[in-house]
């Protein structure tokens, strides 16, 4: 069934009620039903829920055989600890037929492709996949079709039960002995601990893995230990160099710049740009820019930020110790300045992935959002994004927040260069569409900026302070006579992964692809 | 032309292509890999053919390893190797002839 994209849906799929995407706020008004874990009573009292080992821990929590078990992505590519469970829990207990749920996957995670070809990792729920994992999953390794969601798609998705979550395991910077844990003090600091929130809340049994013990209580708690069942102490939890990076540092690319300073250009022509609105900005080279053109523009009218929320870095920590933006608040952190600043700014606050960004909530973050500013792999001439599959069709990327910000703020701005290599980022048609085109309304290349006909206001807004801009058909072409018309992309029919829209519906369906013979 | 000897042009690095030609039997043996193969790889196979072509090169093993080469780099790595191949990239190349 085609769905609202345009994106031809296989009737196999849509069973249980599964629905093909239909538009953006489709499910606003309806109910939902929450599922609740069952989970064990500690009535009598304990001084501790140390255990020696992960081994010993999945034990104590009846881990068996087709079991899911989830992670969380706060220590990124630096992350050690999915690997060292389902390690254990394949190669020590000798589990099968395991799914893992993770807010996301990436490189660090390679070690997983070998389970997944084995077959011992039967299912994979997650935002990103990238590295060994994305392409085994893309060549049809895996059982059963991965499951893409976002963000805000995927604590939905836990709190409908949809994803039903046996132990939880949570890489804990800091943890006390009873499993109050918290994202910093620690010798692998990760700051903001959000995507972890919703799978203590709503797994059956909670783990929680940490290099660094702390007395107890360890306050403020951003995972609890009234949803700990067992607290694991290892030698260390990740690689603090990949957990986050020194500084992310703003771009000093001309070509990042110039598009920029005409993000920062098109926020100023609008409305919205006013005392006390609300902004958030991706960390690629252009989008975290945008922050530095922004400030300027803030200065010269005499206005603050009222908040920004997102994956925060050093520039944004830097307006709130200046005092040009009211409150941050925090679902993770990407730097050693954001990291260090959480909970210890005045303002800066950490919140969870559905405080953030879950659609199913009574309003999440992103619905109140002014401003967003993100990247993109592909933009086609129907404004739909692709962010998760290379333009080789195969799994590399992550929907993130993307779709939920795109969908709940007032103007959404895609800022990408017309070409990457030979890749033209402005194509016909994009590979997977991870944000509907409906969401997404100003386009800034290095080679003209295009809005989305949706949004004559905003046309409006750029034609009177006389910010030119083009079609974003002509953006195209522009890009296809630099690179040349790339051939389709040919694929089996098996599908290899489904991209949840963040309501739940199917947006999209990755195939297996049939690679060009030369 | 022919190719006499083996011969290279081009880098492995981001947006260019690494050439190799060997004298070889008959025909062009043309092997190719491509870090955009499933979108270009036709396209980029039809340009160093058709590049071969305009040098009259009838024979050999042509290797290509395209790092998202545009297809004005790819032609130029072609006819760079191949020029290479028979000692005549120093001097007296055609400009304007068989390059053009």
């Amino acid at each position: 069934m085609r769905n609202a994209v345009g994106r031809d849906i296989p009737d196999s799929l849509l069973v249980n009620g599964r629905e093909v995407y239909q538009g953006k706020n489709y499910m606003d008004g309806k109910y939902i039903q929450k599922a609740s874990p069952r989970t064990k009573r500690y009535e009598t009292p304990r001084e501790s829920k140390i255990v020696d080992s992960i081994a010993q821990a999945l034990k104590d929590c009846g881990a068996k055989s087709g079991m899911t078990f989830s992670f969380h992505h706060h220590l990124r590519n630096g992350d050690y600890v999915v690997n060292m469970v389902m390690q254990t829990a394949i190669e020590d207990l000798g589990l099968e037929d395991l799914t893992i749920a993770a807010s996301s996957l990436g490189e660090a995670h390679d070690p997983i492709a070998e389970y997944i070809e084995q077959g011992k990792v039967v299912g994979i729920q997650t935002s990103g996949i990238r590295g060994r994992m994305g392409e085994v999953v893309s060549n049809g390794k895996l059982k059963t079709p991965a499951i893409i969601r976002s963000h805000g798609g995927r604590p939905r998705a836990i709190e409908a039960g949809e994803v039903h979550i046996d132990i939880a395991f949570i890489a804990a910077p800091t943890s006390d002995c009873v499993g109050n844990c918290r994202g910093i003090g620690g010798k692998s600091n990760c700051g903001s601990m959000g995507y972890a929130m919703t799978d203590a809340k709503y797994a059956d049994h909670v783990v929680v893995i940490t290099d660094c013990l702390v007395d107890f209580p360890n306050m403020p708690a951003s995972v609890e230990a009234i949803d700990v069942d067992a607290v694991v102490v290892v030698d260390s939890i990740g690689n603090p160099k990949k957990i986050a990076s020194a500084a992310a540092r703003i771009s000093q690319n001309p070509r990042d710049l110039m598009m920029a300073e005409n993000v920062a250009k098109v926020i100023a022509s609008t409305p919205y740009f006013k005392e006390g609105f609300s902004f958030q900005t991706g960390v690629g080279g252009p989008s975290l820019a945008a922050n530095l053109f922004l400030e300027k523009y803030m200065d010269e009218r005499g206005i603050k930020m009222g908040w920004a929320i997102g994956g925060i870095c050093g520039p944004m920590v830097e307006l709130l110790k200046k005092g040009k933006v009211g409150k941050v608040i925090d679902v993770q952190d990407f730097d050693l300045d954001a990291v260090n600043s959480i909970n210890q700014t005045p303002n800066h606050f950490e919140m969870s992935a559905s405080q953030y960004a879950n659609p199913a909530n009574k309003g999440a973050f992103v619905n109140k959002l002014d401003f967003v500013v993100l990247a993109a792999l592909e933009i086609d001439t129907g404004f739909n994004v692709n962010v998760l599959t290379g333009s080789d069709g195969v799994l590399r990327g992550a929907p993130g927040g993307h779709p939920d910000t795109a969908a709940g703020s007032k103007v959404c701005i895609i800022v990408t260069p017309l070409t990457r290599g030979r890749m033209a980022t402005v194509c016909e048609h994009v590979v997977t569409v991870t944000t509907p085109g409906d969401c997404v309304d100003v386009l800034v290349t290095d080679y003209g900026i295009a809005v989305n006909p949706l949004r004559p206001d905003l046309i409006e807004c750029l034609d009177k302070v006389g910010i030119p801009h083009v079609s974003i058909e002509s953006l195209k072409e522009k890009a296809y006579s630099l690179v040349g018309r790339p051939d389709d992309l040919e694929w089996e029919d098996k599908v290899v992964a489904i991209l949840e829209a963040r309501d739940g519906t199917i947006l999209d369906v990755i195939r297996k692809i049939k690679p060009y013979q030369a | 032309m022919e190719i006499k000897k083996a011969a290279m042009a081009g880098t492995l690095e981001s947006s260019d292509a690494q050439v190799t030609v060997e004298p070889g039997g008959e025909g062009i043996e043309l092997s190719l890999q491509s870090s955009v193969m499933n979108q270009y790889g036709r396209q980029i196979k039809e340009t160093v053919l058709e590049t071969l072509e305009r040098l009259d090169v009838k024979s050999g093993r042509v290797t290509v390893v395209d790092k998202g080469a545009l297809d004005c780099t790819l032609k130029a790595r072609v006819e760079c190797a191949v020029f290479r191949s028979c000692d005549e990239s120093q001097a007296n190349i055609p400009w304007g002839g068989a390059i053009r």
